[in-house]
């Protein structure tokens, strides 16, 4: 290859490595729905200051390597009858200094995270949220025991208040994880681990199972929606309220199909099933998503969850209950109404 | 068969003899290579395969072309496939070749051990991917947590293969190590201390060490598994009151130092490529050395940063996370030490050096990520999603297969004679390098925007289809440049230019003898008076000293009197056996009685093959 | 560092160190094994005390049996040491005398353990199953067990080929590395012996 090919090719793959750059520096978007770098929460916050000082550094070590990597390639390359270069064995002052420089660099990460280390995982406060989480194959579990709360696959917080999320896990290890708010934390069988943070920001984020769980881990996903004051207020007193009295005939109906199938086994509606294998779904008319977040809570959706749910949902433990379609049907209409 | 115990005088030397039957009972550490690297490669692409089909799946969003099960399956298989029927045997297809050459030894200290090292690996690889067949491919991850890998939660075939055949490819690496370990420091050139030897064997030494403590942990970790799936013992039972963190500490006990056996290889190598294409010494090579050994040691104590997220404890958590920054300092002063070595050089760009090149850039940016993971808070948002995916792509593709490929053009022509096609090879290089960084470069930024990883679909309002994208479209741009390099391989096979013994002017011992090496390797056993002695023997040590003496000519009744160990048919037939032992626990009882007996039979066939007959007079 | 090397003995088996490369394997081997056993050790101690039900250690043990085959295994190594020792003297009768002799005794620690397994599992109703205890009990000293079985095969094995004169002082080393593993597996009846059934 000639030398102004060689150099051709280097300046080419410049350009590349700098365009690539650019494009993760301007062209990528941060604000997405489950961004690890948007934080909502004062762990998230915490977290992400630890990240942004490991970044940069990181970085500028990054650069200055590859700089001088190219930088040796081009001026030290092979030319036609050069003679043997000097045979340097080493430089022990040199290599001292990297070495040092090298950990203090390290120091200087080590510190900050050993002091969030302890922050985040200090013992809660009396006036903290209580909140246990269920992780099962494939869905979540939310219980609110001070308020006397018990619903699924959506959770609610109020902004401001410090939570303390205790995680229960009956069969495999889960993952407890909304990128937005803060780190994960695993749900572990024959453990109750406890994660602690704060949602500063109202708005509704998304959450998901982060450690592999069987068939459907992808599709093991939760919401969690972030209210201020008066949202909070009127979502508890909607959830401690008894279950709504379905008025029109097809829920009705529904309710009397719902009565006498196994959902009774499996579900709980508060004051006519106590079944816990399943979601709560005493107030599940007001869920927005279903099936643990991975589709929209719309007739549509429950009808075909309910006709089979393994279609839908891939090794669903939920058995395919052979019901008519008009029992499905009506079984929708009862369920939404459950707001 | 031939009944002469090894190392008998009067015995002739063994003449390359071709056939099927050749390899069957080769025990030449040459042929031994060869077969690895063979294999190696054949399950890479395998390993390679199963990635396409991932990577075309997870191209779009909400995709259908494979259904969770397959998909939950691929991953699985891919990074088992990857770890331990790729990477780790490539590196021993070249510490079976190279490191006799390299210590200026005739074989390895047990020639036929390593054959059945070779024949087991292989019994495990294939045992393994035959689950395929049955429709029980393993689908636990590659690292198979508990209590999702336990019979409740996990009926059926599939994790009863993966854990059978790491056991099996356990005993083939343990084997190996135990062999290595005692070649490297027992049968060492005249004059050629440790210090002298070159880096890669100095690499491939700590990496046994790693294989033969390592191992016993995962050994352990598989057993309680295969107890608790099959004899109902209670390791992993939760409602027994176990514990279902102790299968990720035993497991990652192993798992740690098993990602430094992955890399260490690919570092001896760059750190022998480097030094031939610059044409100076490796820089600091006193301190590269103890960096290794000291990364070996340290190794040990930095398993739970795979464990971050489980709720150790703040003190646990603050421990490792010291300890996993401590273990970077030698990790990362390495890069310094290799591009000072091409600083002031004289460099040639041959693809076996731009591989190490592009080691040296990959690994750099794979061992910043690993950097952010060393600190808890930061890693909870980044373990199990597609930052630390990228990673650890970065470090293991860009880091141990860049390397594995350095070493493949570097001594090609010392296994087969014949030089490699630079043009085919560059290609191979730069499309390879465009797309590696393609395909995992934007799983960084996936990564930073949530996407979990080991799902086999996601929703479509995330933002993370186009990189999903553009990350599938780098993954067939790899495919294409691993194309290039088998075409360059069967054209070069044949009509590929005559290497000679030293086609680089290269520093250490293989390259002192011819291209491929006698079935002896050395004609006489050279004499060692420092590292790079071929180097020294060519151009002194340049700083005043006189080149050392080269050896004399060997005569040709001196060759004749060389005895090499013959071939033997124990090792695979012991290699069959403990298969059909260790299989039948999925068939019969019976099965496993049966051959248990064969095996015990082999064995001692195996160990008494070159004992003295009775009516030998002394 | 040492430069012995094969030339000067014609025993392609001795290599840099001056040591023999199967002594080197065999170490390296058995420092392998310390970290198996370790691993072991490291599950009952991590399950000790953890068990929701069943028989507990206090309940099973019998003392004076498992310390009777401390004391054979720890006499069996000195047979072995004897064994060698004869043979280095080409006094083959009597090599041949502690082989088995260590053989013999390694079989009876095998037995007493048999008898106190079954006694587990039809008196106690303490098996694999039972709970946690069960579980890592069996499976450490069922290991432990299976090591001693494998030594008891070879020195049997070294035994038949003396007595058919197919061993003898050249092949020292062959029966000096079977001691070897004989005294580590001696040693990690030690630790268990102390581990599982001394300490409370």
């Amino acid at each position: 290859m000639t030398k102004r090919a060689r150099v051709t090719a280097s300046l080419l793959l410049l350009a590349v490595v700098v365009l690539g750059a650019g494009c993760g520096l301007v062209g990528w978007e941060w604000d997405t729905p489950m961004s690890t770098v948007q934080p909502k929460s004062d762990f998230g916050k915490m977290t992400h200051d630890i990240f942004m000082l490991i970044s940069w550094t990181t970085l500028v070590i990054f650069i200055a390597v590859e700089a001088v990597l190219l930088y040796v390639c081009f001026r030290y390359r092979d030319r036609p009858g050069a003679p043997i270069p000097k045979q340097t064995h080493g430089h022990t002052p040199l290599e001292i200094s990297w070495t040092v420089a090298f950990a203090a660099i390290l120091v200087i990460i080590g510190i900050p995270t050993i002091r969030v280390i302890f922050k985040t995982q200090e013992a809660p406060a009396a006036t903290t949220l209580h909140v246990d989480v269920t992780g099962k194959q494939w869905w979540w579990d939310f219980q609110y025991p001070t308020l006397k709360i018990h619903t699924a696959n959506e959770l609610h917080l109020p902004v401001g208040q410090t939570v303390a999320f205790y995680l229960h896990g009956p069969d495999v290890i889960h993952s407890f994880w909304v990128p937005q708010l803060g780190g994960k934390r695993d749900v572990v069988p024959a453990r109750v681990n406890r994660i602690i943070l704060t949602p500063e920001v109202p708005g509704e984020y998304l959450g998901q199972c982060a450690e592999y769980c069987g068939m459907s881990h992808a599709n093991m996903r939760f919401r969690v929606f972030v209210h201020d004051k008066a949202g909070w207020d009127k979502w508890v007193a909607a959830q401690q309220a008894p279950p709504v009295e379905p008025k029109e005939d097809l829920a009705v109906k529904g309710k009397d199909v719902f009565s006498q199938s196994a959902c009774m086994g499996c579900h709980t509606i508060d004051g006519l099933s106590a079944g816990v294998l399943g979601p709560n779904l005493t107030h599940f008319g007001s869920r927005t998503t279903m099936a643990a977040g991975i589709m929209k809570n719309t007739p549509e959706n429950v009808a075909r969850w309910i006709e089979n749910p393994a279609h839908v949902k891939p090794g669903a433990l939920m058995p395919a209950l052979g019901l008519r379609d008009e029992q499905i049907k009506a079984v929708t209409a009862y369920l939404q109404s459950l707001k | 068969m031939a009944t002469q115990a090894a190392f008998m005088p009067g015995a002739k030397a063994e003449t390359a003899t071709t056939g099927v039957w050749s390899w069957i009972t080769t025990v030449d550490h040459k042929r031994i290579g060869i077969l690895y690297g063979v294999t190696a490669f054949i399950f890479f692409l395998m390993g390679g395969i199963e990635a396409l089909i991932m990577r075309a799946q997870l191209a779009r969003p909400d995709n259908n072309l494979v259904s969770a099960q397959t998909f939950n399956e691929l991953f699985t298989m891919h990074g088992t496939t990857m770890v331990f029927l790729a990477i780790m045997p490539l590196s021993a297809a070249f510490f079976n070749y190279m490191i006799p050459l390299q210590i200026g030894a005739r074989d390895v200290a047990f020639p036929r051990l390593n054959a059945l090292s070779y024949w087991i690996f292989l019994s495990g690889g294939l045992f393994i991917n035959s689950s395929f067949l049955f429709g029980a491919a393993p689908d636990g991850g590659w690292f198979g947590y508990a209590t999702l890998t336990t019979r409740q939660f996990s009926p059926g075939h599939h994790i009863d293969f993966w854990m059978l055949g790491l056991q099996i490819l356990g005993i083939a690496s343990m084997l190996a190590g135990f062999n290595f370990i005692v070649t490297i420091v027992n049968m060492r050139a005249p004059g050629m201390t440790l210090m002298r030897m070159p880096v890669f064997v100095w690499m491939s030494l700590v990496v046994q060490f790693l294989v033969v403590l390592a191992f016993p942990a995962i050994t352990v970790a598989l057993i309680l598994l295969m107890f608790d799936r099959f004899f109902g013992t209670l390791f992993y039972a939760p409602a027994a009151g176990a514990d279902p963190l102790l299968w990720q500490h035993l497991f990652w006990i192993f798992g740690h130092p098993e990602v430094y056996i992955l890399i260490l290889p690919a570092m001896g190598i760059v750190s022998e490529v480097l030094p031939t294409f610059a044409r100076k010494p490796l820089f600091g090579a006193p301190v590269v050395i103890y960096s290794g050994i000291m990364i070996g040691f340290f190794g040990f104590g930095v398993w739970s940063h795979h464990m971050f997220s489980v709720g150790m404890g703040p003190v646990a958590d603050s421990a490792f996370s010291i300890a996993t920054m401590l273990i970077a300092v030698p990790t990362g002063v390495k890069i310094l030490n290799w591009i000072s070595t091409l600083w002031g050089g004289s460099i040639r760009f041959t693809s076996a050096l731009l591989f190490s090149l592009g080691f040296i850039a990959m690994f750099t940016m794979g061992g910043l990520s690993g950097v952010m993971h060393a600190s808890p808070p930061v890693d909870l948002q980044q373990t199990d999603s597609y930052f630390v995916v990228a990673h650890f792509h970065y470090v293991l593709f860009g880091g141990s297969i860049f390397g594995i490929f350095s070493g493949f053009y570097y001594w090609w022509p010392k296994m087969t004679g014949r030089l490699l096609d630079e043009k085919l090879g560059k290609l191979h290089f730069w499309l390879m390098m465009v797309g590696f960084n393609m395909t995992f470069f934007p799983q960084h930024y996936l990564g930073l925007i949530g996407m979990p990883r080991r799902i086999y679909t996601y929703a479509a309002d995330l933002n993370w289809g186009f990189w999903n994208l553009v990350s599938t479209i780098g993954a067939f741009i790899i495919a294409l440049s691993i194309f290039v390099f088998i075409v360059n391989v069967i054209k070069t096979r044949r009509s590929g230019p005559v290497a000679g013994p030293d086609p680089w002017d290269a520093r250490t011992l293989e390259w002192a003898i011819p291209s491929p090496p006698p079935v002896y390797n050395f004609a006489t056993i050279p004499t060692v008076h420092g590292r790079d002695e071929l180097w020294l023997q060519k151009h002194g040590d340049g700083h005043g000293g006189a080149p050392t003496r080269k050896p004399a000519p060997t005569t040709a009744k001196e060759i004749a009197a060389i005895h090499m160990p013959p071939p033997s048919y124990w090792p695979i037939l012991l290699a069959l056996a403990l298969a059909v032992m260790l299989s039948g626990l999925l068939i019969s009882y019976v099965q496993v009685v049966a051959g248990g007996l064969l095996t015990l039979y082999c064995m001692f066939k195996f160990a008494l093959e070159y004992h003295r007959p009775a009516q030998e007079a002394h | 560092m040492a430069d012995a090397h094969a030339h000067a003995h014609h025993d392609p088996n001795i290599g840099t160190t001056g040591l023999d490369n199967r002594k080197v394997g065999m170490w390296i081997f058995l420092g392998s094994d310390c970290m198996f056993f370790g691993s072991l050790i490291g599950t009952y101690l991590a399950y000790k005390g953890k068990s929701l039900a069943g028989p507990g250690p206090h309940d099973v043990f019998n003392i004076p049996l498992t310390s009777e085959s401390a004391a054979v295994l720890l006499a069996s190594s000195l047979t072995m040491v004897l064994a060698l020792s004869a043979l280095q003297k080409h006094d083959l009768t009597w090599a041949g005398r502690w082989l088995f002799a260590t053989a013999l005794l390694g079989a009876h620690f095998v037995g007493n353990q048999v008898y106190e397994f079954t006694t587990f599992a039809l008196h106690d109703g303490l098996t694999l199953g039972t709970n946690l205890f069960g579980s890592s009990f069996f499976t450490l000293t069922g290991f432990h067990g299976a090591h001693v079985t494998g030594g008891v095969i070879w020195l049997l094995g070294l035994w038949f080929q003396l007595k058919r004169g197919r061993l003898d002082a050249r092949d020292y080393t062959k029966v000096e590395i079977a001691g070897l593993y004989w005294h580590f597996v001696d040693i990690v009846w030690v630790a268990i012996f102390t581990i599982v059934y001394l300490i409370p």
